[in-house]
């Protein structure tokens, strides 16, 4: 593929796209290309980037929502963000290290993958957040979905169905998000010594508490041990964050901790400390994933998630569990037959599964998502068609075909 | 007046045939076909509008109501989707020559799970059912619109129900996991489940606001979330909108995020209080009501900074509740709102507009003057927290001209809406009542690219056609 063209504004992501109906030539839509290591290769003789679509064109603190063009780096987000105060609240990994790239991922990208990190659990998915999005699909026309206020059910909302879709039925070129303030304060409360269906058990029980836990991971031992913060863990540790003004989380620890002391002793590690290890656990570093390794982000029922790693064992795969155990981050060589078994595990543990890093080889001749229902795979036709009729946007990208 | 469309006279010529065809698929006691009995369906919670339709389904199972959609499908019947009728959008309203499936009878809670803290229902189980299932440990569903006690989780779906704690839980697409839906065809679809993120296109998000125009949802799993140690209420009273509305602002900027922010101006107080007799202050052009949640020292701690930012807006009373009971005096007059409206006139119109929380003084004031120009009474309750409002228009049914004056009114607060930035509908949806406006807020390419996947779900457009879109000829697909 030639470099990608890279617009500064609709009028040449329109064109660009225009230019590639008239050469029946599909195009490959990425931001900063970070992802490419993601899904499915995309088969195309042009590429069309997002990145130059840059800045950020509407932030108003006291209404909760920002507004930028896609290509804008997220960490120019976040850092506007941070002057007032605020944060994104699906808490969006940088996937960076996982990936093997340098360039900071673009907002489009996030939302286009629907990336959410540890904050899911308790203030939702990237998608959930996405207040507005102008896009432009894959006739070459302008189109717009949701706005710039908090609620709003008017019309299908196409923005949830392009947030996920990986640039495969338009491409999005501003979107609008609701933020929100971030906390004053955090910690953690760490109990070691526990092995998966214990952790996932204190992790449930946290969850299930009145103290407002925002993320709950499980880390068994060799996980564990990339995250130097977190000190010896015995078999494995679960993790429980707690964030909200300063007398707050003093409390809600205290009552945490008392709550769960069937799970044995707990230690409490507050701020910077708590921030570092959310971090670590958000951009997946506990995983360490090989070079030579692929990884997968399953999500499953989080009672699940015991037995589901117990059968990875005989994938020779690594993980470690975040979501209360609801998300499954796993490493494992990169070839078919692992790939096989840990699909079939989770699809017997009634969950997802995406492969989100492999090497090209593997993901072109793979389900690089749960084969879909011939009702659904037929109404993902239908809807791709709905917005790319040409079948000129990211082909190919989530499904063979498609 | 909303224009209907023309029944098709195929299907009313063969109604019998119909009819018979129906309690064939779906059995003799599912099916409603007496005209006497149809007009309990001819409309829902927007009664200016009345269509008795051609026959009513009532279904228990999901495999039945597939044979209802594979029959109504293969004979080109239309199908208006029903779950308690509360709309008030106009969202149920039936046409003659439609087939309306009420999700009633699907009301049985399938399954609770408090490690995995979802539970999964059938679409006809009340909002508030939810939460009284599973109150017991603790537990709640969170968006709790005002219709909570009789409105159906199917209903909530179809509109992405919101509710006064919205600002801090988020609305009904935040809140679920999981539907088992029946497309057109007949066939039975189970999209997501008790796990977080799903693959692929995001088939719930797509569905959840789609107002019936994609397929019929029989079983929801939800979200369930511990509740609060407790929650605590504050009044403040304000000298006018523009320092209320600069209150709420200054709120929202503090990083405090109370879960309840609604506000009440002049005339909703005034006849909140003559209804409840919850202490409102009647010297107010405005009051807030704000809750906050966590333990007592937690609420005390946010209930103070609160106070010290509203104390900057010199309020004419501050009042902080000491107790549950004093909370609940306050929540009150809020809850009875709508009664009390109705008391005061027994028809009304309930606008659902949105606009940015900045634009507040401004809009209250510009409906102000708009009300005097109608000659028609206006009282505004909100969740000002996040803009979406709630104009209450009040008019006589018995005058055709005050009816229509209402609707240009309520037609004019919204395009207002519109253009300060905001959206004509935040959680009621936009049925047939907001249908001709949609231009407003969307160019044509929009609103195509929004029937075009109404075409992908339903090509035929029979899932409760002449809602959400100006009426025009469905979009066809290139095949697929």
């Amino acid at each position: 593929m030639s470099e990608a063209e890279a617009p500064e504004d609709d009028a040449g992501v329109v064109a660009a796209i225009l230019a590639a109906i008239a050469a029946r030539e599909p195009l490959s839509i990425s931001g900063n290309d970070g992802k490419r290591s993601m899904l499915r290769p995309v088969q195309a003789a042009r590429g069309l980037s997002g990145r130059n679509l840059s800045g950020i064109t509407l932030h108003s603190p006291a209404e909760l929502v920002i507004s930028a063009r896609a290509g804008t780096p997220v960490p120019v987000i976040e850092a506007a963000l941070a002057e007032h105060g605020q944060h994104l609240v699906a808490e969006p990994p940088d996937l960076g290290r996982l990936l093997g790239t340098v360039a900071p991922a673009t907002l489009g990208g996030m939302v286009a993958a629907n990336l959410s990190g540890p904050r899911r659990i308790a203030g939702g998915a990237m998608r959930d957040h996405v207040l507005g999005v102008r896009a432009v699909n894959g006739e070459g026309t302008i189109i717009h979905s949701g706005g710039r206020v908090l609620k709003n059910v008017t019309g299908l909302d196409l923005c949830k169905l392009l947030a996920g879709s990986f640039g495969t039925l338009a491409v999005m070129t501003e979107i609008t998000l609701k933020v929100l303030p971030a906390p004053e304060s955090t910690a953690t409360l760490a109990i070691p010594n526990l092995d998966p269906a214990q952790g996932v058990a204190a992790l449930a029980a946290s969850l299930g508490s009145p103290f407002g836990v925002s993320g709950a991971a499980y880390l068994p031992a060799a996980a564990a041990a990339r995250v130097p913060e977190l000190g010896a863990v015995g078999e494995g540790v679960a993790l429980a964050r707690i964030e909200n003004f300063a007398s707050s989380v003093a409390y809600r620890a205290g009552r945490l901790a008392a709550g769960l002391d069937r799970f044995g002793q707990s230690r409490l590690v507050e701020d910077e400390v708590s921030r570092a290890i959310w971090r670590a656990i958000r951009d997946a570093v506990p995983l360490a994933a090989g070079e030579e390794e692929a990884v997968w982000r399953v999500s499953v029922r989080p009672s699940a998630a015991p037995g589901l790693v117990h059968a990875l064992a005989a994938a020779d795969a690594r993980w470690f569990l975040d979501w209360g155990g609801g998300l499954v981050w796993i490493a494992a060589p990169a070839e078919a037959h692992s790939h096989q078994a840990i699909s079939a595990a989770v699809t017997a543990a009634g969950g997802t599964w995406i492969l989100l890093r492999a090497p090209e080889a593997l993901r072109a001749g793979l389900d690089v998502l749960p084969p879909p229902s011939p009702v659904l795979a037929r109404l993902t036709r239908r809807v791709k068609s709905a917005f790319d009729p040409h079948g000129i946007l990211n082909p190919g990208r989530m499904y063979a075909g498609v | 007046m909303t224009i209907q469309p023309e029944p098709k006279e195929d299907i009313l010529a063969r109604r019998e045939e119909i009819v018979a065809g129906l309690k064939e698929v779906a059995g003799e006691s599912a099916v409603i076909a007496e005209p006497v009995r149809l007009r309990a369906y001819e409309t829902d919670g927007m009664p200016s509008y009345r269509q008795p339709p051609l026959a009513v389904a009532l279904p228990e199972t999901t495999e039945q109501v597939a044979a209802i959609l594979r029959f109504c499908h293969a004979n080109g019947v239309r199908v208006v989707p029903r779950g308690a009728g509360t709309s008030l959008s106009g969202g149920a309203l039936p046409l003659a020559d439609a087939v309306v499936v009420g999700l009633m009878r699907m009301n049985r809670i399938l399954s609770i799970d408090y490690a995995d803290r979802v539970a999964t229902v059938q679409a006809g189980v009340t909002n508030l059912a939810i939460t009284g299932a599973v109150a017991q440990e603790g537990f709640f569903y969170a968006p709790d619109p005002s219709s909570q006690l009789a409105c159906m989780i199917g209903g909530n779906i179809a509109m992405n129900s919101g509710g006064a704690h919205c600002l801090k839980y988020g609305v009904t697409a935040n809140n679920v996991l999981g539907l088992k839906i029946v497309t057109i065809e007949g066939e039975i679809v189970t999209l997501g489940g008790a796990h977080l993120d799903a693959a692929g296109y995001d088939w719930l998000g797509i569905l959840i606001g789609s107002e019936g125009q994609l397929a019929i949802v029989t079983e929801v799993t939800v979200r369930i979330l511990r509740a609060a140690e407790g929650a605590r209420a504050m009044l403040a009273a304000f000298a006018s909108n523009e320092v209320a509305g600069a209150a709420v602002a200054a709120i929202i900027g503090s990083g405090v995020i109370p879960v309840a922010l609604e506000f009440m101006d002049k005339p909703a107080i005034h006849a909140c209080e003559a209804f409840a007799h919850a202490g409102y202050p009647l010297d107010a052009e405005a009051m807030l009501i704000v809750e906050v949640e966590g333990s007592e020292a937690e609420q005390d701690e946010l209930l103070g900074r609160l106070e010290a930012i509203i104390r900057r807006f010199d309020p004419l009373s501050l009042k902080v509740a000491t107790s549950a009971e004093e909370s609940a005096a306050i929540w009150k007059g809020r809850k009875g709102a709508f009664g009390a409206i109705g008391r005061i006139s027994p028809d009304y119109l309930c606008m659902d507009g949105v606009i940015p929380t900045s634009q507040l003084p401004a809009v209250l004031g510009r409906i102000g003057e708009m009300s005097r120009e109608y000659g028609l009474a206006v009282a505004n309750i909100f969740h000002a927290g996040d803009g979406n409002l709630h104009p209450l228009i009040m008019f006589d049914a018995n005058d055709a001209r005050s009816l229509a004056k209402a609707e240009e009114f309520g037609a004019e607060i919204l395009k207002l809406c519109v253009a300060v930035g905001g959206c004509l509908t935040g959680e009621h949806g936009v049925g047939i009542e907001k249908r001709d406006l949609m231009p407003v807020q969307f160019s044509a390419s929009d609103l195509d690219q929004q029937r075009r996947v109404k075409s992908a779900f339903d090509p035929d457009w029979l899932l409760n056609p002449s809602k959400v879109f100006p009426l025009a000829p469905p979009p066809i697909l290139k095949a697929a």
